[in-house]
Parts: C-alpha cells; sequence; structure tokens
C-alpha cells in the first residue's frame, strides 16, 4: 500500500564507490528496514520494495548528489524520516534532504531527468588537454565504442571545463552530459575521448538536473 | 608495508578489476579496533572469493567471539579471484586483510578454514600471496601461527606439513584458549613454545609432533610421536550448549551467494545417513530453544536490515519445535516483508506446510534429496524412505504452488547397480507425472544427480570411489533416460569426484601432491572453469604416488586409517558395525527415538552432565555412569 511518496537527495561516498546500482537498492531496502520505515512492496510471490533511483550511477563514481523517490506504507513526517535514516545509514551514504511529493503517482524520476554535472579529479597534468576538449567541443561527432556497439558521443556531451587548482596540484575537470531517450552520456567515455584513462581519476557526480519545472 | 603505501596501490588497482567491493571492507557493522591496543591478533582467512566465503557462518561466528574480547582483534581476509590475483602479484601487494588493511604477515595468528577440501590449493596461494612460506618447517619465528579449522580437518593429514596447528571440532570455546595461551606466551617466546604449550589445549593437534609410518604396500601403519607428551588421540572439541549466536553480522554491499542473515537453530543431525560426513562431525543433536531465536531475530532484523533470515540446521524439519517456530515467527513478522528459509527439509507433508506457511515469496523449486532412486538403496544409505512417500510429497508439493521440484541423487553407492540408475530416471518421470496430474504441463523436475565420495569418520570410510569409467558409463545411462519435456539434469564431471576422493582419505603424503598441483597452477578446484585434472595427475605422478590408491581401493576392514588419531567422539568399532549392517540392508532409525551407542555419550559424559534436559537430543547420563 502506498501512503507517502518521499524524495531524497543523498551522497554516495568513497565506502561505497564500488557498490552498483542493484546493490544500492538493496542497501536502501536495508536502511528503511533499520530505521523501522516500512517502504511500500509490490504484490505477488516476490514482493520488491518501491523505490525509482534517478539515474543510476556506475561502479567506482561517488556522487554528492543523488536523487531517490521511496514509497512508504505509512506516512511520517519529512523530518522523522530524515532523523531515522541517520542513525541508520551505512558507512558511505549521507542523506542531504528528505521532501515530501504530494503526487502519490505519475512523475516517476528517470523520466524526469534531463542532465547530469561531474567533477573528475585527475592525477596529473596532461599536456595539450585544453586543445583536445576544444577540439572535441568544436567537433560536430565523436564515434565510440561501447559494448560493442559504435554510438556517437558528441551530441550527449552539454558541457566540458578544465578548472585549474588554486595549489598546484593537478586540474579537475567539469563534464555536463545529457540524458536523452537514445542514450545516457558517461563521464569516463568523455575522459578515454580525451585520452586520459578513467581508473586514474576520481569521477563525482555533482548534480542531477531535473526537466524544467519539475525540480520544487 | 606501509599502509598508505599498500592503500595508494590498492586504490590504483581496483578500479581495473572486476568487483572491486570484494576486496575494501567497510561494510556496515565491520569491526575495525585500535591494532596497538591489543595482545593478539587474528587474521580469519577463508581461501575462496568475498561472495562465497562471506556466507560462511563459521567465519562470523568466530569473528563475532574473538572481537567481543577487548584484547583480541580479528580481521576477515578472502582470496582474490585470479584478475585481482594478477594485480596483487604486479603491483606486490601483499594479501590483507579487509579492516585495517594489514597484510596477513603482520598477524599473531592466521587462522583457515577449511570446510572443504577443494579449498587446499587456495589456501597455499593465499599462504604465498601473503608472502608466508608454504611448508610451516620454512616459516620463520615472526611468521603468525598457521592454525586450520572446519569439517575437512577430521583428516589433517593431507595439509599437515602446512598448518601448524588444527583446531578439531567446534571453534567456539577453543578459540579463545587458544588466544590466551598465544597472549600468556613470553614476549619473544619461540614458536616451538608457543606449541608445547598450544598442546595441553583439548581438540588441538599439532602435526609437527607426529611423524606417520607407514607399511610396505603404501598403507598406513601408525603415528609416532616425536614429542611424548603429545596426546595419542585429539577428542573433538563441542560446545555443551549452542553459544549465543552473531546479533549484529556484517551486512556486504555487494551481491553475496547466500545474501541474508543466517542463524543456526541445530547443531548435528540424529538420521545417520550412512555417507554424511556432517552427521558425524557435528553430533550429538543441540538445539536452540525457540525464544532464543525469536529473541535473536528481533535483533537481527533492525540491526542488518536484511529482508531475508536463514534459520540453519542439517535437517531442518527435525528440530523439534519446528512447527510452533514456525508460526511464532509468522505471527511476529507478518506484514514486514520478511522471508525466511529452511534448508534441508526431509521428504514429507509436513515440509511442505511448513515452507508454504513460511513462504511470501515463491522460490525457483522446492528441493528434495531422496540421494537414491530405490527402496533398497535407501536402506543400503539408511535414508530409508518409500517411493510412496517421495511421490505424495511431491503431490504436495505442486498443490501448494511450486512449478519445479529439484531432486537430488548420488550414484557410486555401494552395491549399486544399473538397475539402481536407471531407477533415476524412472522415480525423476513419475515425479514429473504426478506433477502433470496436479498442475498440468508447468510442472518440471530438475534432476541433479553427484556421484558419491567415501568420507573418512563415516561407515563408508572402507569403501572405493567408483571408477570414473562406470561413473561415465552410469551417467551416459541417465542422459540417454533421463529426458524430455519438462526434465532437466545435471550432473558432476566424473574427474571433479576423483579429486574430491583422493582428498577426503589422503595420508601425509599427498601433501606433496597438492603441493605440486599448486606450484603448476593449480587452484579454485572447486570451480569447473579452473578445474584442471591432468594437472593433478602429472602432481602424482611426480610425486611417486598412485591416485588410484586413495580412490578406488576397498579399504580392509583392519586397516589403520591416516586419520584414526581424530577422534569424532564416534567410535570406529560403531562405523564398522554400521558398515556391516548397510551390507546386509539393515537400517537403523533416527538416533532420538533408540540410541545406539555411538561413543558420543561416553566421550562427553560430563558435558552432558552438566547440560541436562531436552536441548541435546541424547539421552540423559545418570549419575556415576
Amino acid at each position: 500500500m502506498k501512503k507517502q511518496r518521499v524524495r531524497i537527495r543523498f551522497s554516495k561516498t568513497e565506502a561505497m564507490r564500488f557498490t552498483g546500482h542493484l546493490d544500492l537498492i538493496l542497501t536502501w531496502e536495508r536502511t528503511f528496514r533499520r530505521a523501522s520505515l516500512p517502504l511500500s512492496y509490490s504484490e505477488g510471490f516476490n514482493p520488491r520494495p518501491i523505490m525509482n533511483l534517478a539515474v543510476p550511477l556506475p561502479l567506482g563514481f561517488i556522487s554528492s548528489a543523488e536523487i531517490g523517490d521511496f514509497w512508504l506504507s505509512d506516512e511520517f513526517t519529512p523530518d522523522q524520516i530524515r532523523n531515522s535514516l541517520d542513525k541508520s545509514l551505512p558507512p558511505g551514504l549521507i542523506v542531504h534532504d528528505v521532501q515530501e511529493i504530494p503526487q502519490l503517482h505519475g512523475g516517476k524520476l528517470p523520466s524526469l531527468v534531463e542532465r547530469s554535472d561531474y567533477m573528475i579529479t585527475l592525477p596529473n597534468d596532461y599536456p595539450g588537454l585544453q586543445e583536445k576538449i576544444d577540439l572535441l567541443l568544436q567537433s560536430s561527432q565523436c564515434i565510440r565504442t561501447r559494448k560493442r556497439k559504435e554510438y556517437d558521443l558528441r551530441p550527449l556531451i552539454h558541457d566540458i571545463m578544465l578548472v585549474p587548482s588554486d595549489d598546484g596540484s593537478p586540474p579537475s575537470l567539469r563534464v555536463s552530459l545529457l540524458i536523452l531517450p537514445t542514450g545516457t552520456g558517461r563521464p569516463d567515455e568523455v575522459l578515454s575521448a580525451l585520452d586520459i584513462p578513467p581508473h586514474e581519476t576520481i569521477i563525482c557526480r555533482t548534480a542531477i538536473i531535473l526537466k524544467a519545472g519539475e525540480e520544487k | 608495508m606501509e599502509f598508505t603505501q599498500l592503500n595508494q596501490k590498492l586504490a590504483k588497482v581496483l578500479p581495473t578489476v572486476e568487483m572491486p567491493g570484494r576486496y575494501t571492507g567497510g561494510e556496515l557493522n565491520q569491526i575495525s579496533k585500535d591494532w596497538q591496543k591489543v595482545d593478539v591478533r587474528t587474521a580469519l582467512l577463508f581461501p575462496e572469493i568475498y561472495d562465497l566465503g562471506m556466507s560462511n557462518l563459521g567465519l562470523m561466528i568466530l569473528y563475532d567471539i574473538i572481537n567481543q574480547e577487548p584484547n583480541y582483534l580479528a580481521e576477515r581476509s578472502f582470496i582474490p579471484w585470479v584478475d585481482m590475483e594478477a594485480a596483487l602479484r604486479s603491483e606486490n601487494i601483499p594479501l590483507y586483510s579487509l579492516e585495517s588493511k594489514h597484510p596477513l604477515s603482520d598477524f599473531d595468528i592466521l587462522a583457515v578454514s577449511l570446510p572443504y577440501e577443494s579449498l587446499y590449493t587456495n589456501f597455499l596461494n593465499a599462504l604465498d600471496l601473503a608472502q608466508i612460506p608454504i611448508y610451516a618447517k620454512d616459516r620463520a619465528e615472526d611468521h603468525p601461527l598457521v592454525i586450520a579449522g572446519g569439517h575437512s580437518t577430521f583428516n589433517p593429514e593431507p595439509i599437515a606439513p602446512f598448518i601448524d596447528a588444527a583446531v578439531i571440532g567446534e571453534g567456539e570455546e577453543i578459540i579463545l584458549e587458544i588466544l590466551e595461551t598465544y597472549a600468556r606466551s613470553q614476549p619473544g617466546s619461540s614458536k616451538l613454545d608457543k606449541l608445547n604449550q598450544l598442546k595441553e589445549i583439548e581438540g588441538l593437534y599439532i602435526p609437527a609432533f607426529y611423524e606417520p609410518v607407514y607399511n610396505a604396500d603404501g598403507t598406513f601403519s601408525k603415528l609416532e610421536k616425536t614429542v611424548a607428551e603429545a596426546p595419542d588421540q585429539i577428542l573433538k572439541r563441542i560446545v555443551g550448549k549452542l553459544p549465543p549466536p552473531p546479533k549484529k553480522p556484517i551486512v556486504p554491499y555487494i551481491d553475496t551467494v547466500h545474501n541474508r542473515a543466517p542463524l543456526e537453530i541445530m547443531r548435528g543431525c540424529t538420521r545417520g545417513c550412512r555417507f554424511c560426513h556432517a552427521g558425524i562431525v557435528t553430533r550429538p543433536v543441540r538445539e536452540r530453544p525457540v525464544e532464543e531465536i525469536l529473541e535473536t531475530m528481533d535483533t537481527l532484523i533492525p540491526n542488518t536490515g536484511y529482508s531475508e533470515i536463514g534459520l540453519l540446521s542439517l535437517s531442518s524439519s527435525d528440530y523439534t519445535q519446528i512447527v510452533g517456530l514456525v508460526e511464532a515467527i509468522n505471527k511476529r513478522f507478518a506484514g514486514q516483508n520478511i522471508a525466511i528459509s529452511l534448508p534441508s527439509l526431509r521428504i514429507e507433508s509436513v515440509s511442505v506446510s511448513l515452507m508454504d506457511a513460511l513462504s511470501g515469496k515463491r522460490r525457483s523449486g522446492f528441493t528434495l534429496a531422496p540421494e537414491a532412486a530405490t527402496e533398497r538403496l535407501r536402506n543400503i544409505i539408511n535414508k530409508p524412505i518409500s517411493d510412496q512417500q517421495l511421490l505424495d510429497t511431491a503431490k504436495e508439493i505442486y498443490r501448494h504452488g511450486w512449478h519445479t521440484i529439484k531432486l537430488y541423487f548420488m550414484i557410486g553407492h555401494p552395491t549399486e547397480t544399473l538397475a539402481d540408475v536407471e531407477a533415476i530416471a524412472d522415480l525423476s518421470k513419475r515425479v514429473l507425472q504426478v506433477g502433470i496430474q496436479t498442475i498440468g504441463n508447468r510442472a518440471k523436475v530438475n534432476a541433479s544427480v553427484g556421484t558419491f565420495v567415501p568420507k573418512p569418520h563415516t561407515p563408508f570410510q572402507w569403501v572405493g570411489v567408483m571408477p570414473q569409467d562406470e561413473i561415465t558409463e552410469k551417467l551416459d545411462l541417465l542422459q540417454r533416460e533421463l529426458r524430455g519435456r519438462g526434465l532437466k539434469l545435471n550432473w558432476n564431471d566424473p574427474r571433479e569426484t576423483h579429486f574430491e576422493s583422493w582428498l577426503s582419505r589422503g595420508d601425509r603424503k599427498l601433501a606433496e601432491v597438492i603441493y605440486k598441483a599448486w606450484q603448476s597452477g593449480a587452484k579454485f578446484d572447486a570451480w569447473r572453469e579452473h578445474f584442471d585434472f591432468p594437472l593433478w595427475q602429472e602432481a602424482f605422478a611426480e610425486a611417486g604416488l598412485d591416485p588410484e590408491f586413495y580412490s578406488t581401493r576397498v579399504r580392509a576392514e583392519d586397516e589403520v586409517f591416516p586419520w584414526d588419531h581424530i577422534n569424532p567422539g564416534v567410535k570406529k568399532s560403531f562405523l564398522l558395525e554400521d558398515y556391516q549392517w548397510s551390507q546386509e540392508g539393515k537400517t537403523r532409525a533416527d538416533c532420538r527415538v533408540n540410541c545406539f551407542s555411538c561413543g558420543i555419550l561416553p566421550a562427553y559424559n560430563d558435558l552432558r552432565r552438566q547440560n541436562p534436559g531436552t536441548l541435546w537430543l541424547c539421552p540423559e547420563v545418570s549419575r556415576g555412569k
């Protein structure tokens, strides 16, 4: 029985960096049970908890800006939920905000996402990186192969910015990527297109931007 | 190696391997203690990958017990998968513990869990990855003491040269005695001094204090003591009462084979199947009271958030209060979307009502283990169930909404004929027929056919394993006969069966074979894609040993076994009598009904007296007996 829908903004930090999307869902289910907050479950022989995470975070990335919708079978104030969760979170999850969504049905998060922003920490300087970025942004297409399928990365790129550091450490990259029906931009793909081995960097999602008017 | 250095190297390596979550630690309920503030540091090594090792209850129990003591610390370690192993080797990262990332060689004690023999090469590989010499004699004074435990140590001889000691039996009490003894030993005392003190602990076997002697024909003659005060017999250690179960187990961040909270409800089994190693090793039966189970569940769920609790035992339906327990669980946890699993149910209709009462979830199939397909053969192995009982139970299962029944059989039982094997196909078809009559064409039967491996300390320890060509012939027959719509057959590679049989009843000479096999690349022998039979054959040849001597050879009734100094509390004369009974087709009833004097009570009469009442299923011991 769905009684209440809440939208939770949270971070997934280093301790859970290598926990994948499905295991993250399981971790949330367990967190709610530890917090004695009853999630709504689907009907049938294999009841599943009802929740939507906006857009999967690939294995190995961290995030300061995840969004998830959760349906509860009882009603609580956002403060109650926040407090109960805070006592039950595992290492690697931090809740920033709990917001009640009045609309119980429809408006599913995955259909609302428009863009993700990432901050990528580079291990060292890459000579000629700015030129490569400019070239990529000026090009009309960037054909890449992923899972043995060719696709065009370029239309998925919203912006790439090289951010110098103040303290002499290597610069970071700020990458903004679109989520389109045809595909989702992946920051590791952008890195590869720029000849930077992705696994040498730390990729953090810093924002998920929902379609205008949906972000309340 | 400095931590920061190890961590930096790890940070580089982890993003490049498959499922890096196996190697990070830091999960919910992990216990991290201050390395400097404890007296004894123990690494608990399970020589399989994390996904399997984290589902091992024994490991979790020891982790819990040791870490409850303020002066001791226990951390976990597992074997890396091949990609991570390659990365560790190329970056020169020693195998480390998940909690503090200390190399295993920094620990005082390396406690390795060996529940089954196919982990032996992984164990050697773990030592090597930890940069610890494989043979105990080659290890320096500052290397950790390597202590093995788990069911396979009931025949410790094949791994004797690699370990400093083996725990025989249940680890719960003995582990603290070991740690106390270690803590009491003088700083800087030699390994030999420590072992000399450890030999006083009942249930601990120290192989270096014994030397095996063989007959001219290669059979085992006796174990000669090299230290006069070492015990002649190592009696298995047991707990009189099941200690409180772990209430706050670690919750993995990644999927594991049994992703649920384990809760042991009963140890041991009274049924006496003659092939069963666990049945002897875990005697006597000790039950956990219903109230303790319910109270534990009350804390396990809020501590872990698990949606599934596995109530573990060798035979769930034999737990005395099983119906009451299930009713109480249903009442207490109704509406919380908690699933309860009850493994190992007997072939009787009450099993079906139990599963029915418990499962909000319908699983892929309902498993029944008749083990043999004819009543004659089931009497031989002492699993006396009639065909009718099986078919009636099957009907109930289909009627209650399961579509698939999994049937477990073994071939290669003593006295088995081709007719007994054909009967596996017939019986499977009859079960399917019952299913079709009950629920129509949705009904399915999956038959799994393993091959019997004679195990030490069982009534069948004298028999030979079936020769490979005979296994192949029988499996061919099944592949021809057991087919058709709704039927599925799984079977084991005969070579895997033989591999297991060598190690199960091996002597100390086999250590060389294991070592050579590992040296030429054997590891993950339990994984079909890694198991390399020719490599083991070569290792036998190099060591000048004949594998058939260990596998197919029928042992004489008066043969001295390399594991006879290990005493499971069950007398060898009882096992022999049971073996002889089997040849006459005589069965033994459930020993709760009638005590057959297997030897457990005289071996543990003090313990039984200290734990009176119904928690033990053995008869009570009167004063002075």
